[in-house]
């Protein structure tokens, strides 16, 4: 399986997206924001950081740099896109997946472990995993997902919500949500279901000896699901 | 501009130091040459009154690659890899403006460490507020960790452990040491040594502006009520420029095309080509027309003394221009060939083709002013009696509650986990424990750092507190299992005009100095912030010490939390009962005379050897040192990170309970084995001496004392975790 990873200025998360992905069995090439063609993938990641400083809106400058418009094409065609972090934020600012990404609630940076709840298995990225519970990490300043209740509709009716903030045990309530997002939500996809945005970490829960290993079962998930 | 006696005494030189400048130029100085002298001068630059008693510590050993006198210190951890690591203070700006001082404080030494080609791999900081209940602490306290965390969290650099403390003694000058260790392949070190003639000098980075200009200056000067006017000497952070300028750097270094490489840090321009030239006795020829300024008509004298953040000089090999240009412009970096090394021995400037200054490098450097400063030996507190009736009273889990709650000893997750401290995917000891620790990315190998202080006992006795210090340092990265290797320093205190504060720093230096040289522990970086004074009261002596050491293995890194119920809990280490100057003397019976507990350093480096034997063995689950709050403390937080309880016997001991479990005796430790392994354990710890005792087993949930008392760790937890919590959010 091949994986591309973009590096924009200011992206932090590129080496470590990089190292998971091969740990796990991709075959990963960085590609340069200034770059216009796309290489040959199975699976676009745009990483976490601080794409141009994120001194604008967080992720707006980087939506529209030059690669963007290949990753654009590639996701409109069916091409897997993952964004996490910074890349959630460069998604919702592509219109690829729907909504906006604000400041946290207490309006302070957040690094911990958290619990997300799988709320749909019917897509590449969730098909097949045993867990219903994923313990992630977050590490993030403007998580705190929003959208207008048109918005939130069309997202429910379509079951676009990836994943909510809950407890260990599943459970979704407001005092498991870290930032303040609508509905405890860490993660949604794009209608067709082949772009996702979250704001968790995976690629830093990929050994024991880090945050926990949960990280590992969704990369593993993922290169089966893409085989 | 006229510069006379008066001009010079304005930009904070002393009457004796301006006839010297005249007499070394052999005439007046123009304004722009002042604004140099001046930048070069001050204590911040020039540790005028430091450097006498600097001399004498300790900074080499087998595994030192580079001391003190570069951007910062090397040290070799094997297999061609090295650590580069510093830390420095950003106390004054901070104060002034609490997020931008901290940010450019972390961007600062950031820069220094990847100056010398390492990535760096983990941030650290170890910052003190005035009393809580002053006005100013809380928003300070907030700014301070914004600040840190928004520089180090945008350059994608995890903030893996620091210090917190509160006292009021900084009310008026808050301390702000940021530390940062990177990782560079042994023979791709780079230094600010020039060396050849003709060279190209380049600047590159940010463009500059007008901020910053007098920064080291007035980090050389006491605080008066007219402190807020000098926000404009405070730099402003741009962590994303950073960040390029990293990624540039090190793509550049990655060829041969650097020479010698510094970065703009305190008095920017002027400080960096100097000592670049006095570091390879050459002479440099600057066009400040050719330096990318961010607004119009700055003057050479800005030009000159401006800090703008984010900006390095580099000395390349003919030729190479073009390939440099061509990396820095990938990143949208500035880049600019601004000069030429000389054999002039002089730094001359030019602007608007008129020479603006002509000043012998020497002058500026190695004739700068040096003071052998008047100091005042401090005696050894008399030892206080503890009065049986002040005691009586009191129910040892009712002040452990209290303990865990005050403010220097309580959790300090609030802070941290505003901090990433898990970016790139090496970070396996967070924030919280005794180090914290990342791997050396690809290998087995693991790198544990910590900052310390323990200003109280410094302020009781310099010297025994500045051995401490060491020691506390040894100790914490023992009790991860690495073993330490080096430290870096930031020396904080009062005004050096004053003998008492004088004699702290000496004192304090030497009490380092002994330590760090008996546990083979030896210094390789550091900095010194004098003039932590407002008026005429200078803040606790505050000596931190920053320490690195190696774990071979990472999988046999040692955390603090109890592992398993049924284990056994030892406490390695003698208990004298030594109270004064401890916590619990200081904040329960509101004592606060009598001398700080005593160093022996036979203990501290036996006890500590043995430790790693132990740890060598697989035998010890968890350990944790004893410091504040002495042993019931350190348990409790054992208790509270593992999620068990405990059920403690005291040993049959002279001293009663409360000495006991709240004395702060050094060279201690608290560890957990396994029941079948204490006959091992016992045995090593007899062979080589060291005392223990052996202080209970590990339960489900709930710390008993004696089987009489008892708490649940539940509520030991709330009392650890509120208050910080509470007291932000009020």
């Amino acid at each position: 399986m091949k994986s591309s990873v973009i590096t924009f200025p200011g992206s932090n998360c590129d080496r470590d997206m990089d190292v998971a992905l091969k740990k796990f069995g991709f075959k990963n090439k960085m590609v340069w924001h200034a770059d216009a063609e796309l290489p040959k993938s199975d699976l676009v990641v745009l990483p976490g950081g601080f794409s141009y400083g994120d001194y604008l809106r967080c992720g707006s400058m980087a939506s529209k740099s030059k690669i963007m418009q290949s990753v654009i094409n590639f996701a409109n065609s069916g091409g897997m896109v993952m964004g996490i972090c910074n890349g959630f934020q460069i998604l919702v600012e592509t219109g690829l997946v729907p909504g906006v990404l604000l400041r946290n609630k207490y309006l302070e940076f957040i690094c911990k472990n958290v619990f997300v709840k799988i709320n749909d298995k019917k897509n590449k990225y969730f098909k097949n995993v045993d867990n219903e519970v994923f313990e992630f990490h977050i590490a993030h300043n403007e998580g705190n997902y929003f959208c207008t209740n048109d918005q939130l509709k069309e997202i429910e009716d379509n079951n676009q919500i990836a994943i909510n903030y809950c407890d260990e045990n599943g459970k979704i309530e407001d005092q498991f949500n870290p930032n303040g997002s609508l509905k405890n939500i860490a993660g949604i996809f794009n209608k067709e279901k082949n772009v996702l945005g979250m704001m968790p970490h995976p690629e830093r829960m990929i050994d024991t000896s880090l945050s926990g290993e949960d990280g590992s079962l969704f990369f593993k998930n993922l290169i089966n699901n893409l085989k | 501009m006229i510069v006379n006696e008066q001009v010079a005494v304005d930009h904070g030189l002393k009457k004796d130091e301006y006839a010297k400048i005249c007499e070394l130029l052999k005439r007046t100085p123009n304004i722009t040459e002042l604004g140099i002298f001046s930048a070069m001068w001050n204590e911040h630059c020039s540790y005028k009154s430091s450097r006498l008693h600097l001399k004498k510590l300790p900074t080499k050993g087998k595994k030192v690659i580079q001391g003190p006198g570069e951007n910062a210190g090397v040290i070799d951890i094997e297999d061609n890899d090295a650590i580069v690591f510093k830390i420095e203070s950003h106390n004054h700006p901070s104060f002034i403006e609490p997020y931008q001082g901290a940010a450019t404080g972390v961007g600062g030494i950031m820069r220094d460490v990847f100056t010398m080609g390492a990535r760096p791999i983990a941030n650290l900081n170890s910052i003190h507020f005035g009393s809580p209940q002053h006005k100013k602490t809380k928003n300070l306290l907030r700014g301070v960790v914004h600040g840190i965390g928004g520089y180090g969290n945008c350059m994608g650099v995890p903030t893996i452990a620091g210090q917190t403390s509160f006292d009021s003694s900084y009310n008026g000058n808050i301390l702000v040491n940021a530390m940062t260790l990177g990782l560079v392949k042994k023979d791709k070190i780079f230094y600010s040594k020039a060396a050849g003639l003709n060279k190209p000098v380049i600047y590159v980075g940010s463009k500059t502006g007008r901020d910053g200009i007098h920064g080291a200056s007035m980090a050389s000067a006491s605080f008066d009520e007219k402190i807020e006017e000098k926000k404009p000497t405070v730099q402003v952070g741009d962590p994303f420029t950073e960040k390029l300028l990293l990624e540039a750097c090190l793509e550049l270094m990655a060829g041969d095309s650097i020479i010698a490489i510094q970065d703009m840090g305190a008095a920017g321009l002027t400080s960096s080509s100097i000592e670049m030239s006095s570091k390879g006795n050459l002479g440099i020829e600057i066009n400040l027309n050719k330096v990318p300024c961010r607004e119009a008509k700055m003057t050479p004298y800005e030009i000159m003394l401006s800090e703008s953040q984010e900006r390095m000089l580099i000395v390349l090999e003919n030729g190479k221009e073009d390939h440099a240009k061509k990396i820095f412009d990938k990143w949208n970096l500035d880049f600019a060939v601004i000069g030429k090394t000389t054999k002039s021995k002089k730094i001359e400037l030019y602007f608007d083709e008129e020479k603006v200054a002509d000043i012998p490098v020497d002058t500026l450097v190695e004739n700068s002013p040096m003071y052998d400063r008047k100091w005042k030996k401090a005696k050894l507190p008399k030892k206080n009696k503890i009065k049986k009736e002040d005691i009586k009273h009191l129910k040892i889990i009712d002040v452990l509650k209290k303990i865990l709650a005050n403010p220097n000893v309580c959790s300090k997750e609030w802070i941290w986990q505003q901090y990433d401290h898990t970016v790139m995917g090496d970070t396996i000891q967070k924030p919280g424990g005794d180090a914290g620790v990342v791997r050396v990315h690809g290998t087995d190998k693991a790198v544990a750092a910590s900052v310390d202080s323990s200003a109280v006992y410094c302020w009781a006795h310099p010297l025994t507190g500045g051995k401490q210090v060491v020691c506390e340092s040894f100790r914490n990265l023992i009790s991860v299992g690495a073993k330490p290797i080096a430290i870096t320093n930031c020396l904080n205190f009062g005004s050096p005009e004053n003998e008492e504060n004088m004699g702290e720093f000496v004192e304090c230096v030497q009490g380092i100095g002994e330590a760090s040289e008996y546990l083979k522990f030896p210094i390789v970086s550091g900095n010194v912030s004098f003039y932590n004074q407002t008026k005429d009261k200078g803040i606790k002596p505050t000596p931190a010490i920053g320490g690195v050491g190696l774990i071979k293995n990472y999988k046999n890194m040692i955390t603090m939390d109890f592992k398993e119920v049924d284990n056994l809990v030892l406490v390695i280490g003698k208990t004298e009962g030594h109270i004064d100057q401890s916590l619990f003397a200081r904040n329960i019976l509101d004592e606060k005379n009598g001398p700080p507990p005593e160093v022996n350093l036979f203990n501290e480096k036996n006890n500590g050897e043995t430790m790693l034997k132990l740890i060598d063995n697989n035998l010890i689950k968890s350990a944790h040192d004893v410091s504040l709050g002495g042993i019931i403390t350190a348990v409790a937080k054992m208790c509270i990170k593992g999620k068990k309880g405990i059920n403690i016997n005291k040993p049959k001991y002279l001293i009663n309970e409360i000495e006991y479990f709240f004395a702060e005796d050094q060279g201690r430790y608290i560890i957990e084995i396994n029941k079948k392994d204490f006959k091992k354990v016992a045995d090593i710890l007899n062979r080589n001496a060291v005392h223990f005792d052996e202080l209970g087993a590990i339960t489900e949930n709930e710390l008993y004392i004696s089987d009489k008392t008892k708490v649940t760790i539940d509520e030991l937890s709330t009392s650890n975790k509120n208050w910080l919590n509470n007291y932000m959010n009020k």
